[in-house]
């Protein structure tokens, strides 16, 4: 918990960067270690869902997204909504051409 | 940004074109950082490239009075349509009504002084400068202008030999340019509007330039990483969409109109707003309607962005996809719809003043009701499959575009342009330059519908003899139409040289807050920021006038 | 914990609108402008997700020519120096100026450092033949042109996205050094950090999508 002494900006302690930080190598140690092991149709699923969970951390702890204003939060909502619809739209079309 | 306002303290009852700040002369009007300034820059530099497109347009139909080539080759006849297709597209109706109005009037309708970021509004200026200086290069330089038609399908625009690297590069910086203004425009509504101006006390172009700015700054980027990776492709050869390379012409095509699509909403919803504006003070009625008018810009934007793939019904994709986007095509219209009902609704029973503005608006619900009508015609997947690449689709564009923002656009100037200036035109030779330019408009394009229901290809240099009747109603339609916008051009222009001085602040009766401060505008807009207490368009004596008829 | 957080937000927002200077208006249009450049990678990420699909051995077997440990290596100096422009803010936030002029310098020397290696795998790529317009690349199948293609064009485009992050923090450095950044007005610093941590985002994804094909 933040405590609420600091309330003009959000002041994390260094320590909070620092954990955050070893998160993120930590992270990138296990994508990179998992890459050697096969798992098939998974193995991108488990590469993309780390980099997700990565790119998460940095948002919300170094971009300082978790005390933002719920309008900046609803505005990446928009920006990737949008990447989301048009992979699904894009995929309706090539999803049919595999395996020909 | 505050130091840059900061300069005027002494300039408040200064018109914004007496006053003189840091630089005089020209340069006080190319370093301004002053959003109605940077207005009137891109409306000089705006106007002059429509004029241009006009010019290749009105060559291209005398080329098409004759079945066999009358006054340029074939491939003169590409190059002409290809850049008139550009300009008409990035250069004229994408950037005008946010980059002229918008900048114009978005900041003294919020109740603020100026956008948000003013310096990054010049710096789009300045894109937009460097984006022209490229493609009049690319018209000048050995090798010719481009001739792959404003869609730069792969694998031509990999292959032909013309300037394609400055065309391709010109649109990637018009690009930035509209995104910065999308920035700007979103960032100033989002923190710039007068204190007690709710998201639903805001003036309905606003609310339609909210849509068009979320547009801009979600979907061009996909179009400026697209034509970045042609010239990639073409300057170093790298595999991205060269069939050669292993690339897949059709996802160029997916991904030019996954921004090329939504890029008809950037089009049309700022004109759509222009039309609410004007529908409420003419007919000096609340609008009927203001949350579904905002909303359907919001849900035009939404929809608008996931139905690209109907341009290419035709071009061989998964019938499941085609099934689908043909579905969302037709969800698309609904918005639409929603806003013309809401405009005649709000001009039932109004107290109607015919001046030119409302001429311009009620034409443009006419045209653009045909365009989209027939729109839906083609989001029809049999029918499209028959009419696609046809004048039909020609007809269509030009019904949405010229009809819809052209007219958007010529109703614009003739509202706010004596708010501009201080200056009012001829109002009788504006309603003969009105009926004039829409005759002519539809002589020269109504018959494109039945050329291309008949199957007359589109950017045919050629055609068949059979097709010719309607081919030289088009040419002579297409006389008309310039003699008509001689007429308008000519009345605006001549007006604000010895046109008679405006000196009243509210011109039209309107309620919105452009209509409270001087005209021509002070410098700063507002010495005090204005407390927002009503909503836009209350015209509460004319309601209740309406109520007691009514009873 | 959600209410509390909201309510903060809140408090903030009241707390700065009484100022003349808007810095929420400023990170927001620095925002906007980063969606905007996550759409610019977004529409390249479209176009690796088509051909990925549809040249899946192919991807796998031209992702054998990448030097995965250089890759881990690049990953992690970014890492770092997303956090060392992270503590940089927060120096200057607890008004440590020299502290966040030695971090923002740490960061800047991390980009060079990103760079140099990006230079040693290209110039290794190019010795082995595998660059765009090359007949040994051309002789390949077409899946590993592609991939190739997207490599040079992802990566690059990354590239100079690093080369423009490292410009501006340099000049954030030099507004540092002389008192244009102060604790109480950092906004453009903040600004800074935001392109510099999406330049980061942007490698996360770009990492495995790239080195760690299987």
């Amino acid at each position: 918990m933040e405590n609420i002494k600091e309330h003009t900006q959000q002041t994390h302690s260094y320590g909070l960067y620092i954990l955050v930080w070893l998160a993120l190598i930590t992270l990138t140690g296990l994508t990179a270690v998992i890459a050697g092991i096969n798992f098939g149709k998974l193995s991108i699923a488990v590469a993309i869902l780390i980099a997700v969970i990565k790119s998460y951390l940095v948002l919300t702890e170094f971009m300082h997204l978790k005390s933002e204003s719920r309008t900046f939060k609803a505005f990446i909502f928009v920006a990737i909504f949008f990447l989301a619809v048009a992979f699904t739209l894009l995929f309706s079309d090539y999803s049919s051409f595999v395996g020909k | 940004m505050a130091e840059t306002i900061a300069t005027s303290h002494n300039g408040h009852d200064v018109s914004y074109l007496d006053y003189q700040g840091k630089h005089k002369g020209i340069l006080g009007w190319v370093l301004s950082t002053d959003h109605k300034r940077i207005g009137i820059l891109y409306m000089i530099a705006i106007l002059s490239f429509f004029m241009v497109g006009v010019t290749l347009g009105v060559l291209m139909r005398l080329e098409l009075l004759t079945p066999q080539g009358t006054i340029v080759g074939p491939q003169a006849y590409n190059e002409f349509f290809t850049v008139h297709g550009i300009i008409m597209i990035f250069f004229v109706v994408i950037p005008v009504i946010p980059a002229v109005f918008g900048n114009f009037f978005l900041p003294i309708m919020l109740g603020a002084k100026d956008v948000a970021f003013p310096r990054l509004n010049l710096l789009s200026w300045y894109l937009y400068i460097i984006g022209v200086a490229l493609i009049l290069l690319s018209l000048v330089l050995p090798g010719g202008a481009a001739d792959t038609g404003w869609t730069f399908y792969i694998p031509y625009s990999v292959r032909t030999g013309t300037n394609m690297v400055f065309t391709l590069t010109a649109v990637f910086i018009l690009g930035f340019s509209s995104i910065i203004t999308g920035l700007n425009f979103l960032t100033t509504i989002h923190r710039m509007r007068a204190p007690g101006m709710g998201w639903f006390k805001m003036p309905l172009f606003s609310w339609a330039l909210y849509a068009t700015s979320w547009i801009q700054v979600i979907v061009t980027p996909i179009i400026g990483i697209t034509l970045l990776m042609v010239v990639v492709e073409r300057v170093f050869h790298v595999g991205i969409f060269d069939p050669t390379l292993g690339g897949d012409p059709v996802l160029f095509q997916h991904m030019f109109w996954m921004y090329s699509h939504p890029a008809v909403y950037i089009i049309i919803l700022p004109a759509m707003g222009v039309i609410s504006e004007i529908i409420p003070v003419f007919s000096q009625r609340t609008i009927f309607g203001y949350k579904f008018i905002a909303y359907s810009s919001i849900g035009i934007a939404v929809f608008g962005s996931l139905v690209w793939a109907h341009h290419m019904f035709a071009a061989g994709m998964a019938n499941s996809a085609e099934f689908i986007f043909s579905l969302l095509t037709f969800l698309v219209a609904i918005p639409s719809a929603i806003k013309v009902f809401n405009w005649t609704a709000t001009l039932y029973k109004g107290s109607i003043k015919l001046e030119p503005p409302l001429l311009y608006a009620l034409a443009f619900i006419f045209l653009f009701s045909i365009g989209g009508l027939t729109g839906i015609i083609q989001g029809a997947l049999n029918v499209d499959i028959y009419i696609t690449h046809t004048y039909f689709i020609v007809g269509h564009i030009h019904y949405v575009v010229f009809g819809g923002t052209g007219f958007g656009l010529f109703a614009a100037l003739h509202y706010w342009l004596p708010k501009m200036f201080g200056r009012m035109y001829n109002k009788k030779v504006a309603k003969v330059g009105f009926w004039v330019t829409f005759i002519g408009f539809n002589i020269l394009y109504f018959p494109f519908f039945i050329l291309g229901w008949l199957g007359m290809p589109r950017r045919s240099y050629h055609y068949l003899p059979e097709y010719q009747v309607y081919h030289v109603i088009s040419t002579i339609g297409s006389w008309i139409l310039v003699i008509g916008l001689l007429i308008m051009f000519l009345n605006l222009l001549l007006s604000l040289i010895n046109g008679k001085k405006v000196t009243e602040a509210n011109i039209w009766g309107g309620e919105t807050l452009e209509w409270t401060v001087a005209t021509p505008p002070p410098v700063e807009n507002f010495e005090e920021i204005p407390q927002m207490i009503e909503g836009p368009y209350e015209y509460k004596q004319n309601e209740l006038a309406v109520e007691e008829e009514v009873k | 914990m959600s209410t509390s957080e909201s309510v903060q937000a809140v408090a903030v927002e009241h707390i700065e609108e009484h100022v003349n200077r808007d810095d929420i208006r400023s990170r927001m249009g620095m925002w906007l402008f980063l969606f905007s450049e996550l759409l610019l990678f977004g529409g390249l990420f479209i176009m690796y997700s088509v051909y990925r699909y549809l040249h899946q051995t192919d991807f796998s077997i031209a992702s054998k020519e990448m030097n995965t440990y250089l890759g881990t290596l690049n990953t992690v100096i970014l890492l770092t120096s997303s956090l060392t422009m992270a503590l940089a803010i927060n120096a200057m936030q607890r008004g440590k100026k020299g502290l966040s002029i030695f971090l923002q310098a740490f960061t800047i020397l991390c980009g060079a450092a990103f760079m140099i290696n990006k230079v040693i795998e290209w110039s290794h790529e190019f010795a082995e033949g595998n660059y765009p317009g090359s007949a040994i690349l051309a002789a390949k199948p077409k899946g590993q042109i592609l991939y190739f293609g997207l490599y040079y064009s992802m990566v690059g485009l990354h590239g100079l996205h690093v080369l423009v992050g490292m410009t501006v923090i340099a000049f954030m450095l030099v507004f540092t050094i002389r008192g244009k950044i102060t604790p109480d007005n950092y906004v453009k610093l903040e600004a800074a950090g935001l392109y510099w941590h999406l330049v980061d985002i942007i490698w996360i994804f770009l990492f495995p999508l790239f080195y760690l094909i299987t």
